[in-house]
């Protein structure tokens, strides 16, 4: 696993973290709950047949203190569509997981004609009284693991201090992407993401962890009705968990590759 | 010194083994622990305690704002302060205090703080806290990461709603209105005085020392676990050049006087296991939702636990994971120092050391707490005021405290709370 390339763009006067590895046709993602404080082989899988391009949502690790000045959805979303036209990605296949599904659903929604084919892995945004999801803010520390992937301890070594890390601005950063995701979710991760949806127009290729605690798999087929005509599919990832992208990083990244292929 | 009496209205009959059946006092605390017959006889007498209290001679009675919270009764803490304003004359009334960002728009605290202060002739302390994570984020539904910054900026419309003459747009970041001007306006000039509860955070210590307003450690845990954040505070007063005014500070503290230390451990025992078996009893759950504990005092939790400074079980951490960590029976209460207990001389002593070591000239005493019943409550207070008042209200007598209220003149004030056949506003 070699290391990516980092450069950094300007969101709001906050400094955003974008990586890029690989050739081949730009394929943009964006992470789920809790961000990417480290690369993950995931993004290697991608990147072996595309250019994988991560920008990271402000406030989540590599997007500083963004969030702080983000008060509205209209915000958020303008940000992100800031960080997606500096970071190359106008145009191209965008995919997105959790939290960072949801922004991508909206830059498809907004912007329908400038995401190609989009990918969504469990998106936040909906909320259904008779089948709720998992309220991921209000959890006892040492639950949060298994809430997100399927195996705890891939969670624990993507969020463990590499050697060298400053102990205490580290564990704060952590912190901050939760915070970041609230910010855009609170309290119930409704953001009337439901009323957009129709106006995607790019093919569609939405995953679900097999074993995803966090966000019902009924939200699957909600949210493929609301692709009104668009060619959509749903496919469940064995054995994954919320974050399937980390549980699973190989099924994940082919099915993604073949759908934008 | 002022001392004075506060009253968290705890629900006093949960179950003996509340804690092994049910998660949380706190957000999602059952409904059927709650019988609203009984609850009708507890609100009258933890107020007929309240208004005893003001019988007493106790410098202030004070109230707070919970949520969703078997310990604390009040999610409209200005309900009772409003009758009390009608069923005592002299003493001051602290609401401690409005969790500002609640409100919707926040001029209703402008409002009803000022309904009270009119009503009660200006005997209002307007506490202003951001409130816990469990009240805030969970009960109310606020979002964490935005919480402070609209406290703050509710601060600044209530605060601006108070003095302005004219009517005014209020064009905020979280809140525009379009028309301000509150009717009534408060009695005291230019408004109440303000306090502000809060935990040990840099941030807090400043922005009181810059509004010059009362800091008031409000902990369940005593003047041991409050002595490092006191020192902080003073610390930072010097620092930005402030006076040692002990009336710039307010402090919590839980106390049971008995004839004897034996007799007191006797008397108080229940009660405060009570408290801190049930009450504080609290799943962790609740305890951080991000962003509301800042980053400036995340830093200084975990610099201090690294240097395994006195305060780390207090700094950067949350209500719910301070509650985590508490000692529940009567000897480890006492010994933490979370309850002072003894006879009147021996309670004295220790709330003198207290009061001189922290450095706080307005204490704020529990001497109701957990499941005390009137009786013990009003032998409590009663023996307070005779024995152990008297022996410290001379303390800080060198300074002024010019963070309390100033009322009106007693000739221009209603008769409460007889009914008089004349119009009061005649």
């Amino acid at each position: 696993m070699s290391e990516p390339d980092e450069l950094t763009v300007d969101v709001n006067g906050f400094p955003a973290r974008v990586w890029r590895k690989g050739s081949g046709p730009a394929l943009g993602f964006i992470a789920g709950f809790g961000g990417l404080p480290r690369w993950v082989p995931f993004l290697d899988h991608l990147a072996e047949r595309r250019t994988v391009i991560v920008p990271s949502l402000p406030g989540f690790p590599g997007g500083e203190r963004g969030h702080t000045v983000l008060d509205t959805h209209l915000d958020w979303i303008i940000a992100v569509r800031t960080l997606i036209e500096k970071a190359g990605l106008v145009g191209a296949d965008l995919a997105g997981s959790s939290v960072g599904a949801s922004l991508a659903a909206e830059m498809a929604a907004v912007w329908p004609g400038d995401v190609r084919r989009l990918a969504l892995i469990a998106p936040f945004g909906l909320y259904d009284e008779a089948d709720p999801p998992t309220d991921p803010w209000a959890q006892r520390t040492d639950d949060v693991p298994g809430l997100m992937c399927a195996d705890p301890e891939i969670w624990k070594a993507l969020k463990a201090p590499p050697e060298g890390a400053n102990s205490i601005e580290w564990p704060i950063e952590q912190v901050r992407a939760n915070e970041a995701a609230a910010r855009i979710f609170w309290p119930m991760g409704n953001t009337q993401l439901a009323k957009r949806l129709p106006r995607i127009a790019a093919p569609t290729l939405l995953l679900w962890g097999e074993h995803d605690r966090v966000m019902p798999r009924s939200y699957a087929a909600r949210i493929a009705a609301l692709l009104a005509g668009g060619r959509h599919e749903t496919r469940v990832i064995g054995g994954a968990g919320h974050l399937a992208e980390l549980d699973r990083p190989r099924e994940v990244a082919d099915a993604i590759l073949s759908w934008t292929s | 010194m002022k001392l004075m009496w506060f009253h968290l209205m705890p629900y006093t009959e949960l179950p003996d083994d509340f804690r092994q059946r049910h998660p949380s006092v706190w957000v999602d605390i059952h409904s059927e622990l709650f019988d609203p017959k009984r609850a009708h006889l507890m609100y009258n007498d933890f107020m007929d305690e309240l208004e005893y209290a003001a019988d007493c001679g106790f410098d202030a009675i004070c109230v707070n704002e919970h949520h969703s919270n078997g310990y604390g009764l009040m999610p409209s803490p200005n309900l009772i302060a409003s009758s009390l304003a009608r069923r005592t004359t002299d003493t001051a009334i602290c609401v401690m205090g409005n969790s500002l960002a609640l409100y919707n728009p926040p001029t209703r605290v402008a409002e009803e703080f000022a309904m009270i202060d009119v009503i009660s002739g200006g005997r209002l302390i307007a506490g202003f806290p951001v409130g816990t994570p469990m009240d805030t984020c969970y009960a109310y539904g606020q979002n964490p990461s935005m919480l402070r910054q609209r406290y703050l900026e509710a601060h600044d419309l209530v605060m601006r709603a108070w003095q302005e003459k004219e009517t005014f747009a209020f064009n905020g970041r979280f809140n525009q209105q379009r028309y301000v001007n509150i009717w009534p306006r408060p009695v005291q000039h230019p408004h109440p005085p303000v306090w502000v509860p809060g935990g040990g955070s840099i941030e807090t210590w400043r922005w009181c020392a810059e509004m010059e307003y009362v800091y008031c450690y409000l902990s369940y845990y005593g003047y041991k676990a409050g002595r490092a954040t006191m020192d902080g505070f003073w610390g930072e007063m010097a620092r930005l050049e402030k006076d040692r005014n002990p009336y710039r500070a307010g402090f919590l503290q839980f106390v049971g006087v008995g004839e004897s230390r034996q007799h007191a451990l006797d008397l108080y025992s229940e009660a405060a296991e009570y408290f801190y078996g049930r009450c504080l009893h609290v799943d962790p759950k609740w305890a951080t939702p991000p962003g509301y504990t800042s980053e400036g005092s995340q830093r200084a939790g975990i610099e201090s636990q690294v240097k395994q400074a006195a305060d780390s079980i207090v700094r950067g951490k949350s209500t719910g994971e301070r509650m985590a960590a508490t000692a529940r029976d009567m000897k480890g209460i006492v010994d933490n120092g979370y309850v002072i207990i003894g006879s009147p001389d021996e309670v004295a002593e220790q709330l003198r050391e207290v009061a001189v070591s922290l450095n706080v000239g307005h204490l704020m005493l529990l001497l109701q707490f957990g499941n005390m019943n009137k009786e013990v409550c009003r032998f409590n207070t009663k023996l307070f005021a005779d024995k152990v008042k008297p022996q410290l209200a001379g303390l800080f007598s060198e300074w002024e405290d010019r963070w309390w209220p100033r009322p009106m003149d007693g000739t221009l004030r209603a008769e409460v709370p007889a009914f008089l056949p004349k119009l009061a506003a005649e």
